[in-house]
């Protein structure tokens, strides 16, 4: 008899502006794997939190073996037996593997039994550890199994993971997926974030969908097909759109086998990228965060330079060019961190501009500014792209997520750039301000410029792009028509299939 | 409970209030100051603040002391601004004001006794340049080894003062001066004297390049693009990337500006106030110049304003001195005190005061 | 020139003396930056610890209640700037500057109150049989208890960071502060502890100037010790046990120069006198160079929650 574990009833959470969970239920079994499938913004890193007690839900709630379950802190988590491994690691580079562990304990043992008892531990789940070495030094996947032995040695109910794979190699993803299976062989229950299809019809027991807060379905994922799974996701109501008839000119941008570091340690470095771009088109790059898309983007802004691989804009070799250059040759971009990056925080709209158009727009000459045209092309930028704001001198930060971004957009693309690169064009944006920098950016292909998308919105990429390629652990797989792509294809290829056949579509 | 809360918006109101509250807030504790010291609190306060400005007795010859005093202290704090809004702590401007008067008086004494009109330029250029490569040696390690410019501009101030010491006994000595320590007195040189322009008002030739630094310094920042990236470089390290500025650009720039400014205020002075290459002269100046720059917000003309009240504080505090012995030291305190209260009441541009309920 | 005038036994004595007030400092800010704080303000608290220890010694005949009040109020000062840096959220660096500014003020003015009044000077500790052998005694084991003190504190200092739990969170805390606070740790305090536990080490290291080395008071005493002890934080790389010999290297040094001075050593004096801080200067640029850069993550960054 399937006993339960973990049970949640009408959790609902909401922030200003945005729903993130709204009435969700559903059961974890003992010594079960249980998914939680959805793509960003679904709402399941709110619930997780909510389990893990980092934030308090407005409703609903949770019982744990039976019992009222109200976790004021992460602290109280533990202790009630949950454990958590972060998608973005909470660990300490300059520190040792032990002294990592057992920080994240609630009453650790002295040094050297931690030590040992960190050897026995991680050996017999297949995930070896030295305790003296220090954090800096290992993989990230290495780095992933501190937070994991972390949690098993505390002895969970239920461990949370949240997006596990996506910083592993397959060979490192078959020894996790051991590992979990003995896990779950003790009794344990594990509680598996993912939107990856295939490793979670090969893994998990019970799969709860989650679709823009709300729970679509609870399923057994081994009796559903992959297609299934990602239509719950992605929303059947997908409409892959009648695309306009729009000329497609020359390859304007191209890059071939592109290698690059990555941009920190958390980063993914990007190997033997090639890609294609022709005037008027609109390509679509998705995947998850963290498979290369910063890098993407920064080989392309100028911000990182390639280490080996060509950049050509038309004849021109531009692999090496500086982000000064690139924009005199009309090569735009739009970072995905808006504050900090992409906009200084605390300097006026207009001080922005300049920040970026200062080379198209003529706003600098013989080193001074001329701060009449900056000011008029900021009202411009305002005007074309509805930035609600009460005047241009207002700083950055003072705008609201949306308007920030419909300006930082707008900014790029009212300077009628030849190429132009955006990161999550509208990631955390209202709908009507979306649907804006939508129309915008086709609008854009429309004028003749090539544009490449990076984005882990599928009904965005596959409403606006032309072709589209999906980003994983930095590597690129082939380019296909949007027009020809079905949901499940767009699924296994975000998954990690890349050279895809029509026969995988089928199930 | 009181918290604070991160405004959407930076306060204009504060930005301008917030010096003002100060030295409200610095007024108030100087006057608790005196009369624990067992002075008149308010006859004090009259004394530092309102009689060299305005004592039918003296305010003549005090005025006039203003602008003399506050000449240095501009110079050197519109060069820190550069470097302070970048994020390149420039903590060595004492260092490059040394030495500028140590190469541009030797320059000068290098042509005693012979009178003639380049002495002076002649000596105020080699002043900047003594300051500008003094400054260049953190940029140079900061640029090709990364090393932190605080700590290497802080140890040649050290060592500044062990070159001004020994050329003040040495190489610099006034072989008239009957063995005692100190170079001829080059404002008694005529060519290389740096005298009052305008009798009465204390306006010299470091006054006249004070105001410039001024008008320069607001002009950059206002209409050029180097003054722009850096501002930006110090905002949002990142977004300055993405802008393409070149960081190492920014650094040479802003320690080059920092160190050429201190090295004119160092030749001003001994050709002028100080009048002698000796051990003391340098008074502090580099790092009174420091409040003097974050009391002006960094701002050109808030740095003019700053300067002038820190001057007012120097010559009020000698006349305390006199009048009610009141000790030195506690002008110098209230200089802290006053930075401090600054950097405390900063808070209320950014962040608001409010009731949380627990 | 004369070399044998130079007493190695006393040589290596006063280097010690010499070193010890940096250290002491110099560990202090250790644990402050291994915090992940950057207190520039160490040479004001040196120096208010130098002259209220020398003040309440004199006040209270007594060295030793001296050394009680310098690292008492060396850390109220030194608290307010934690709570300026941590709870005003002000910058840093120009925070620290302030306090050595307040420092400098403060002190001088206390300092003309004092004027040359001398103070008692501490017993020398006596160990049984050590202290007397005849080259070894005077040079290693005739100081004052506090110079033993400084060393232990090393010691202490060292197995505190590697082995105490407690070590581990202050360094955790330093390394990423954000990590810290998932995990539940309280960095607000543990930095405000750090800052309050080094104000009273800077607080003792300037009244070990004045109650031991100089005794007595001038204004300006600590000379920029404080500044020293900085850079020897930075070119021991954060680690206690390398603090101590950046310490004697540079106590070393300056006791080294002064006696070639006066031996008459043909070298310029003012180079000597120049040399600590340029061999400063050069293992700074050694360090940036050839060391990793083991300087805690959150160095110098404003934490908000």
């Amino acid at each position: 008899m399937t006993k339960k574990l973990l049970e949640l009833e009408g959790i609902s959470k909401s922030y200003p502006g945005v729903i993130a969970n709204s009435d969700v239920s559903f059961d974890i079994n003992v010594g079960e794997v249980h998914a939680l499938l959805g793509e960003n913004g679904a709402g399941k890193s709110t619930l997780v939190k909510t389990i893990y007690g980092l934030v308090k839900p407005d409703n609903g709630r949770m019982s744990l073996n039976g019992k009222h379950y109200v976790p004021g802190s992460p602290s109280e988590a533990r202790k009630a037996g949950i454990a958590m491994v972060f998608q973005h690691f909470s660990l300490f580079e300059a520190l040792s593997v032990a002294e990592n562990i057992s920080l994240g304990m609630e009453s650790p043992p002295n040094q050297r039994d931690l030590a040992k008892k960190i050897k026995s531990v991680s050996n017999s789940y297949g995930l070896p550890l030295e305790p003296g070495k220090t954090v800096g030094s290992l993989s990230a996947g290495e780095r992933q199994r501190v937070e994991i032995v972390r949690c098993l040695l505390q002895e969970p109910k239920l461990l949370i993971m949240d997006e596990p794979t996506s910083v592993l190699t397959p060979q490192e993803v078959q020894i996790l997926f051991e590992t979990l299976r003995k896990i779950k062989s003790e009794g344990r229950s594990i509680l598996y974030i993912s939107h990856k299809l295939e490793e979670i019809r090969k893994l998990c027991d019970t799969a709860t969908i989650l679709r823009l807060g709300k729970k679509v379905e609870t399923c057994t994922p081994s009796k559903t097909s992959s297609n299934e799974l990602a239509e719950m996701m992605v929303g059947s109501s997908i409409q892959i759109p009648q695309q306009k008839k729009r000329e497609i000119g020359n390859i304007l941008l191209s890059l071939e086998n592109i290698v690059s570091k990555s941009i920190n340690t958390f980063g993914t470095s990007l190997s033997n990228l090639t890609l294609d771009l022709h005037a008027g088109e609109i390509f679509g790059v998705g995947g998850v965060a963290g498979n290369g898309q910063d890098e993407l983007l920064s080989i392309l802004s100028g911000e990182l330079i390639a280490e080996s691989g060509q950049i050509k804009l038309e004849d021109r070799i531009i692999t090496a060019d500086k982000p000064r250059t690139r924009r005199e040759l009309c090569v735009l971009s739009a970072p995905e961190e808006r504050l900090g990056h992409s906009a200084a925080p605390n300097m006026s709209l207009v001080e922005n501009t300049l920040m970026t158009a200062s080379q198209s727009q003529h706003l600098v000459s013989k080193g001074f500014i001329d701060w009449e045209k900056t000011r008029a092309f900021t009202e411009k930028i305002i005007e074309e792209f509805d930035v609600r704001t009460p005047s241009i001198e207002n700083v950055a930060r003072s705008l609201s997520g949306g308007n920030l971004q419909k300006f930082v957009i707008g900014r790029e693309i009212q300077q009628e750039p030849k190429v132009f690169v955006v990161n999550q064009p509208t990631w955390g944006v209202d709908a009507a301000a979306a649907a804006s920098i939508r129309q915008a950016i086709l609008t854009l292909a429309d004028n003749g410029a090539a544009i490449l998308i990076i984005s882990q919105d599928l009904d965005e990429l596959l409403e606006i792009s032309d072709r589209f390629a999906a980003l994983n652990e930095g590597k690129l797989s082939d380019a296909l028509p949007t027009r020809d792509l079905t949901v499940d294809q767009i699924g296994l290829m975000m998954g990690g299939k890349r050279n895809l056949e029509l026969s995988d579509a089928k199930f | 409970m009181l918290s604070f809360e991160k405004r959407p918006q930076p306060s204009k109101f504060w930005i301008i209030f917030t010096p003002i509250l100060a030295v409200i807030l610095t007024l108030i504790a100087g006057a608790i100051l005196f009369s624990t010291l067992g002075k008149p609190p308010l006859e004090s306060l009259k004394i530092i603040f309102w009689d060299p400005l305005f004592h039918p007795n003296y305010a003549a010859y005090s005025r006039p002391q203003l602008l003399i005093k506050a000449g240095p202290l501009i110079l050197i704090a519109i060069g820190l601004s550069f470097g302070f809004k970048a994020g390149v702590w420039n903590i060595g401007a004492e260092g490059q004001y040394i030495i500028g008067a140590v190469i541009g008086g030797g320059v000068a004494l290098a042509f005693y006794p012979y009178e003639s009109i380049i002495v002076f330029p002649l000596a105020v250029l080699f002043g900047a340049i003594g300051g500008f490569l003094w400054a260049m040696i953190p940029v140079v390690l900061r640029i090709y080894f990364k090393t932190n410019e605080i700590l290497v501009s802080l140890m040649l101030v050290y060592v500044a003062e062990s070159i001004l010491i020994s050329v003040s006994q040495g190489l610099l000595r006034n072989p008239e001066g009957m063995g005692f320590p100190g170079s001829r007195n080059l404002n008694q040189y005529a060519s290389s004297a740096n005298n009052e322009l305008i009798t009465g008002t204390g306006l010299h030739w470091g006054v006249i390049f004070a105001l410039i630094s001024v008008i320069f310094a607001y002009f950059i920042f206002q209409k050029h693009t180097l003054g722009y990236q850096v501002k930006l470089t110090g905002e949002a390290p990142k977004a300055a990337k993405f802008a393409g500025v070149n960081p190492n650009l920014i650094v040479f720039f802003c320690l080059g500006i920092s160190g050429t400014l201190a090295g004119l205020a160092g030749i001003f002075e001994v050709t002028g106030q100080a009048g002698q290459i000796t051990s003391s002269f340098n008074s502090g100046y580099g790092f009174t110049a420091i409040i003097v720059a974050f009391l002006g917000r960094l701002h050109p003309v808030g740095i003019l304003l700053a300067a002038l009240l820190m001057a007012l504080t120097y010559i009020g505090g000698e006349l305390a001195q006199f009048q009610l012995q009141l000790p030195a030291a506690s002008i110098q305190l209230f200089q802290g005190m006053l930075l401090f209260f600054l950097l405390a009441a900063d808070i209320l541009v950014n962040y608001r005061v409010s009731r949380k309920r627990s | 020139m004369d070399l044998s005038t130079i007493n190695p036994a006393l040589l290596v004595a006063s280097l010690m003396i010499s070193a010890t007030p940096i250290l002491l400092a110099a560990l202090g800010e250790t644990i402050v930056e291994k915090s992940g704080v950057l207190n520039l303000g160490v040479e004001g608290m040196m120096i208010i610890g130098a002259v209220v220890g020398l003040f309440s010694s004199i006040h209270f005949s007594n060295p030793y209640l001296g050394f009680v009040f310098a690292a008492i109020f060396a850390s109220i000062f030194s608290g307010i700037f934690g709570i300026m840096v941590l709870y005003f959220k002000s910058n840093q660096v120009a925070t620290g500057l302030g306090l050595t500014l307040v420092g400098l003020g403060l002190s001088s003015l206390i300092g003309e109150f004092l004027g040359s009044q001398k103070t008692e000077l501490l017993e020398p500790v006596y160990f049984p049989f050590l202290s007397d052998l005849k080259f070894i005694g005077p040079m290693f084991f005739n100081h004052d208890i506090l110079l033993y003190f400084s060393i232990l504190l090393t010691l202490i200092l060292y197995i505190f960071l590697k082995f105490s739990r407690a070590g581990m969170i202050l360094r955790a805390v330093g390394e990423n502060h954000d990590a810290a606070h998932a995990l539940g740790y309280n960095v607000q305090l543990v930095r405000m502890l750090a800052i309050m536990f080094g104000g009273a080490c800077s607080g003792l290291g300037g009244a070990y100037i004045s109650l031991v080395r100089v005794p007595q008071w001038t204004d300006g005493l600590t000379a920029g010790t404080g500044w020293i002890a900085l850079a020897i934080v930075v070119f021991s790389n954060w680690n206690a046990s390398k603090v101590i010999l950046g310490a004697y290297l540079f106590g070393g040094i300056t006791v080294l120069q002064l006696n070639l001075q006066a031996a008459g050593v043909k070298i310029p004096v003012e180079v000597l006198s120049m040399s600590p801080y340029l061999v400063t200067i050069c293992v700074l640029v050694f360090i940036s160079v050839n060391g990793k850069n083991s300087s805690p993550g959150s160095l110098g960054k404003t934490f908000h929650i």
